[in-house]
């Protein structure tokens, strides 16, 4: 298909200019670029659901806050937390609370999932808010950067913020092709068959709780992913990373982007953050700015800002 | 005699107090085709759905091949070996058709919780789904999005889903509904040609191509069957003739 190499090209040029970045941009854009690929994580993480499964989740955030204070919750105080063990308990961890939270909302349908996932990520966020975990309603400062030593070799060091730039632009593309894959595969193609027919697809024998539980499951794992480099880049965790504001934003930028379209979620992401600091160098009052622009793109452009380059691209598989 | 594949006793269906279906009972063995005609409200697409496993019974058993399935999840019934189509078309719309048929045909993979080859990869998968697309007539369209086709398309490829999945028996609830005569007539000699190997359950108001197909006949009125039997003996019913085949719409 012809826009199917438009967009890979399109994707190695960009990809290209990542890796350039740093060489041409200063401190602030590297930086501006990271926080950028991490939301992009997290954004796809969240079309996996919405875009794919059809599961519009209102609390996608639990699992990228999860994900952070695992971050300050592996290090002990003072001291740096290990990224090779702190990492992998991170993204379990997160996949863990998705298991367990997917395993009830996901027996719940449209509006009624909404409720769920934002009722569940609340009750998470009043944890880490009203006790005294990790700082309470404070929060908690991650005095020093996960160590990357590997028997005594330190390959990189997240406090230098180009080296964590590239940990992340790393993270970021393996994110993506994993997706891709699990998109295409077997149990991709069950998820994209729930969201067009669920009906259709338990009577041609898929149980269909399985399929959308592991989708949940995974969503959050990808998330807590995100989650973990965002406390990282931060430097602090607070409850707000947890919050619905956040699960809101995330949502906002998936259907800004385009649902289901990994490359829709990344241009939602980027575009939700650029526009975020246009407005705010505008006006006071950048959130009417920002959410004027919401209502036009979903007026105007129903498949999103990616719409605009694959019009036909959502959906059409096989 | 052949083995019989579905045996269903004396089920029942309330929706709060209108018994939609009340103390039918049915066989159908492999290699028969068994309709259920009956006017509209009859309790047909009822019993259908209760057959699939869409809608629990209120009471009653359904057996498959001698296993008790009453209350199965729809899930469960398609892959003991029940294949199912609509009579309102249920697919995939912006999916392909031979998408359609291929997911159809994955259904019967012991799971689909293979998350890092590509779907297309599964090669057994593959050729099911194309044989499928070939039985119901539609060579040469796999690659048309089903949304752009037509209404009787659309119901081939209703079929096409239901035979991906390699089912025993068949439930078809209206398979000829809103199709032309030639697609009509294609239809009915695919179901003729798959009656041999298959049970087969046919709700469908085109009496031609019931009388064409059908060696059983249940006649429901109102939730309970008023006759059962060969074709012969439901057209000389006068109780059927009174009740349904005489009436003004033995062709609706």
């Amino acid at each position: 298909m012809r826009s199917d190499r438009a967009a890979t090209v399109l994707l190695i040029v960009v990809l290209l200019a990542l890796v350039a970045l740093p060489a041409v941009a200063g401190k602030y854009y590297v930086q501006l670029a990271t926080k950028i690929l991490i939301m992009a994580v997290f954004a796809m993480s969240l079309d996996l659901l919405v875009g794919y499964a059809g599961l519009v989740s209102l609390g996608h955030a639990a699992f990228f806050g999860f994900g952070a204070y695992l971050v300050a919750l592996a290090a002990p105080q003072y001291q740096a937390a290990n990224f090779w063990t702190s990492l992998p308990l991170a993204v379990g961890g997160a996949a863990l609370l998705a298991a367990a939270i997917g395993f009830f909302a996901v027996r719940t349908q449209g509006v009624y999932f909404i409720m769920v996932t934002l009722a569940f990520a609340q009750m998470v966020y009043y944890v880490f808010h009203d006790t005294k975990i990790a700082g309470g309603s404070d929060g908690i400062f991650i005095d020093v950067r996960p160590d990357t030593a590997l028997f005594g070799w330190t390959p990189f060091d997240l406090a230098n913020f180009v080296h964590l730039y590239f940990v992340v632009l790393a993270v970021f593309v393996a994110a993506y092709l994993v997706l891709r894959v699990v998109l295409a595969s077997p149990f991709g193609r069950v998820v994209q068959g729930i969201r067009v027919n669920e009906h259709r697809m338990k009577s041609l024998g898929f149980p269909t709780f399985r399929y959308k539980l592991v989708a949940f499951t995974i969503a959050g794992a990808v998330a807590g992913l995100a989650g973990y480099f965002g406390a990282v880049q931060y430097g602090a965790v607070n409850p707000e990373m947890l919050g619905w504001h956040l699960s809101g934003s995330v949502l906002m930028m998936v259907i800004l982007g385009g649902m289901g379209t990994l490359a829709g979620a990344v241009i939602g992401a980027a575009a939700f953050l650029l526009l975020e600091l246009v407005f705010q160098g505008l006006s006071e009052h950048w959130q009417l700015l920002m959410g004027t622009t919401i209502v036009l793109v979903a007026l105007f452009l129903p498949n999103g800002i990616a719409g605009l380059a694959w019009p036909l691209q959502r959906g059409r598989s096989g | 005699m052949a083995e019989v594949v579905l045996a269903v006793e004396r089920l029942s269906r309330n929706f709060g107090g209108l018994a939609a279906v009340s103390g039918v009972s049915l066989e159908c063995r492999m290699g028969e085709v068994h309709a259920v005609i009956g006017p509209n409200g009859a309790g047909k697409s009822t019993l259908i759905n209760m057959l699939s496993g869409d809608l629990p019974p209120t009471s009653g058993t359904v057996r498959l091949r001698g296993r008790d399935v009453t209350g199965l999840t729809a899930d469960r019934i398609s892959r003991l070996g029940v294949g199912r189509s609509y009579q309102k078309t249920n697919v995939f719309l912006p999916f392909t058709v031979f998408e359609n048929a291929r997911i159809a045909a994955q259904s019967r993979l012991a799971s689909s919780l293979r998350f890092f080859r590509p779907a297309t990869a599964l090669r057994a998968v593959n050729e099911a789904a194309e044989r499928a697309i070939a039985a119901a007539g539609l060579e040469g369209r796999e690659g048309a999005t089903v949304a752009s086709l037509s209404h009787g398309e659309q119901r081939q490829v209703e079929i096409a889903m239901t035979l991906a999945t390699d089912p025993t028996l068949l439930l078809l609830d209206e398979p000829l509904a809103g199709m032309g005569a030639e697609e009509s007539a294609r239809i009915v000699a695919l179901l003729q040609r798959l009656a041999a190997d298959h049970a087969m359950l046919l709700v469908e108001h085109d009496m031609d191509a019931v009388f064409a197909l059908a060696d059983t006949l249940t006649v429901m009125v109102n939730g309970v069957v008023l006759e059962s039997g060969t074709p012969e003996r439901i057209r000389s019913s006068q109780a059927v003739q009174d009740a349904y085949l005489g009436g003004d719409e033995a062709h609706d």
